[in-house]
């Protein structure tokens, strides 16, 4: 398989990332090299195999649906670049 | 001359609790050092009022008879890990500015031992690389010079290379990493340090900045494995804050260090022998295997035969996981803001502004392998590998108790070098990677000198949560290599 500009520019785009023409062409040639090299894992037999997304083996706890933590806004908004009164800012997204 | 620079983490305990030395003084010394070795760029940001006022309050327990285990220990922190009040930066420039209101579960736990901060190490952009050359601040230089390559600096690793160039030029007692890949252990060996990734869940990976959730792990780089033992037992331990933090007590780690393999049964995966791979780190690995054998343990021949899979597994579960962890920046929280036109626009403009190449390089790789069409013939196809290689792990672990491997293909390489490769970088990884999926504990242990007069390093991989019999092969393996070189630069 081959990553063509187009499809990097579908990637970038579900990512957020803007790529110009160029970077475009460049990353296409990389990240074509990596699922080339990628592409060595059609070699293992996996079928019957379980896929694993966790190694510790144990569920994940429990506990009450209670709040525990909380209630400091000015906490939460000191790093926005943005902010209006208790709230974090984005461009108008309503007309 | 000696100094008190020389003093190790354990030494230094004692130095500090019999009042030879106070940990103001200490502390001060370090600070000194630290500004006079600004070129290697090991930290970021340093944090001297607070390491003095942390000292002074070392000392005053001290005094009074109530010091902590780790009391005036001076030591160094990935930034990686948040701290409250401190700028943290994971080497990116997307957290711009960033002052977590809260502290790291595992500087907390450091913090409660007694440690002083002194200050926050630089690293790969979001822990992504293996030579330190990604970070946003600048790359780190390793201080050891190689013989034949006198006039360019070298890498110290990656992704913590500030915290192992820091601790191996003696720019702090100790420090933090974190291992996603092999981002402990590989800067461990280039630096000539020891590198302990403990077992997945040991450690707490509460405020510490994500990478890829399922693999990361926080750990010690330090100057003996006695002093991985000591940071290990501070930085551990259960915390409801994380859910796939292990519920187990944390054992006293020192007193496993017995030195004593003696009936031991070391396996050595065959496949770990590559084609091509530098002959001096198969004389390395052969180095440690008569050491370990004249020390009692049966050495054993042993098949992982899924190994070579390990690293593109890893290149689609990890970019994968940081491809969703990542998306969190978005210019509106926290961090660097590109004002656009829209929403979607500020997205943009903010992401590709803020993260440098390796990181949009991952991200890209890793939206593509969990986009759809392709989930299943990459990231479930990786998962499933990823169950072969535990399992060659959980079979091995019938038949030996530990196993013994180089930690690097390569001794520490000049900066630039590889750069323009990000394949050829990703090897760096070869050795370390299995481990890091099957989520088993490993240290690297510095063994020997390549023929540029770099240190290498041994890797001992163990047991899930079998850290104390890593330790004590790992001790006892440094103790019979006596690695008692030192870089040419650095304090």
């Amino acid at each position: 398989m081959s990553l063509d500009k187009g499809t990097v520019k579908r990637v970038a785009q579900l990512a957020r990332l803007r790529l110009d023409d160029e970077q475009l062409e460049k990353t296409a040639e990389e990240l074509n090299k990596i699922f080339t090299w990628i592409e060595q894992l059609d070699e293992v037999d996996v079928s019957n195999i379980e896929p694993l997304a966790s190694v510790t083996g144990h569920s994940l706890p429990e506990r009450m649906d209670e709040v525990t933590d909380g209630n400091y806004p000015d906490r939460v908004l000191s790093n926005a670049p943005d902010r209006a009164s208790n709230f974090f800012t984005v461009p108008k997204v309503v007309e | 001359m000696s100094s008190i620079l020389d003093l190790d983490l354990a030494s230094a305990r004692s130095a500090l609790q019999k009042k030879e030395v106070s940990a103001v003084e200490l502390t001060e010394t370090y600070l000194s050092v630290m500004s006079s070795n600004d070129h290697l760029n090991c930290y970021i940001t340093s944090t001297p009022e607070k390491a003095l006022d942390m000292a002074s309050k070392s000392d005053h327990r001290i005094n009074s008879g109530d010091a902590l285990p780790l009391d005036g220990i001076p030591i160094a922190i990935k930034d990686l890990f948040c701290t409250d009040g401190v700028l943290t930066t994971a080497g990116s420039h997307i957290l711009n500015g960033f002052i977590p209101t809260y502290e790291s579960s595992v500087t907390e736990n450091l913090w409660e031992h007694g440690a002083v901060m002194l200050g926050k190490c630089n690293m790969d952009e979001f822990a992504m690389g293996s030579a330190n050359t990604t970070s946003y601040f600048g790359a780190v230089e390793n201080p050891w010079r190689s013989d034949d390559r006198q006039k360019s600096p070298l890498v110290p690793g990656g992704s913590s290379g500030g915290s192992a160039s820091a601790v191996a030029s003696r720019l702090a007692l100790a420090a933090t990493g974190t291992d996603t890949g092999g981002s402990i252990r590989q800067p461990g060996s280039f630096c000539g340090i020891v590198g302990l990734k403990p077992t997945y869940g040991r450690c707490s990976r509460w405020g510490t900045i994500a990478f890829a959730s399922s693999l990361d792990q926080a750990g010690p780089l330090t100057r003996t494995v006695r002093d991985a033992a000591i940071m290990l037992k501070a930085m551990a331990g259960h915390d409801p804050k994380d859910s796939t933090s292990a519920n187990l007590q944390v054992p006293d780690f020192e007193s496993a260090l017995t030195n004593d393999v003696r009936g031991l049964r070391i396996g050595v995966p065959r496949e770990y022998l590559l084609d091509g791979m530098p002959s001096e780190i198969e004389k390395l690995l052969e180095t440690g295997i008569e050491m370990l054998r004249t020390a009692g343990a049966t050495i054993v021949d042993v098949s992982m035969p899924h190994t070579k899979f390990a690293l593109p597994t890893y290149y689609i579960i990890a970019p994968a996981e940081a491809s969703s962890n990542l998306a969190r920046y978005d210019g509106v929280r926290y961090g660097l803001r590109i004002e656009g036109d829209n929403l979607d626009d500020m997205y943009e403009k903010t992401r590709s502004v803020g993260f440098g190449a390796e990181v949009k390089r991952r991200i890209l790789i890793g939206t593509y392998v969990l986009s759809a069409g392709y989930y299943d013939a990459y990231y479930l196809k990786a998962q499933r590998v990823r169950s072969l290689i535990k399992q060659d792990f959980d079979l091995v672990f019938d038949n030996v108790d530990v196993l013994l491997t180089p930690t690097a293909p390569s001794d520490a390489f000049a900066i630039g070098e590889n750069d323009d490769d990000p394949i050829k970088m990703y090897l760096n990884d070869i050795f370390t990677v299995p481990a890091s999926l099957a989520g088993v504990p490993a240290i690297s242990v510095p063994v020997g000198l390549s023929k540029n007069k770099l240190p290498l390093g041994l890797q001992i991989i163990g047991k899930m949560f079998d850290e104390e019999l890593v330790l004590r092969v790992g001790g006892a393996l440094e103790g019979m290599a006596g690695f008692k070189s030192r870089p040419a630069g650095g304090a």
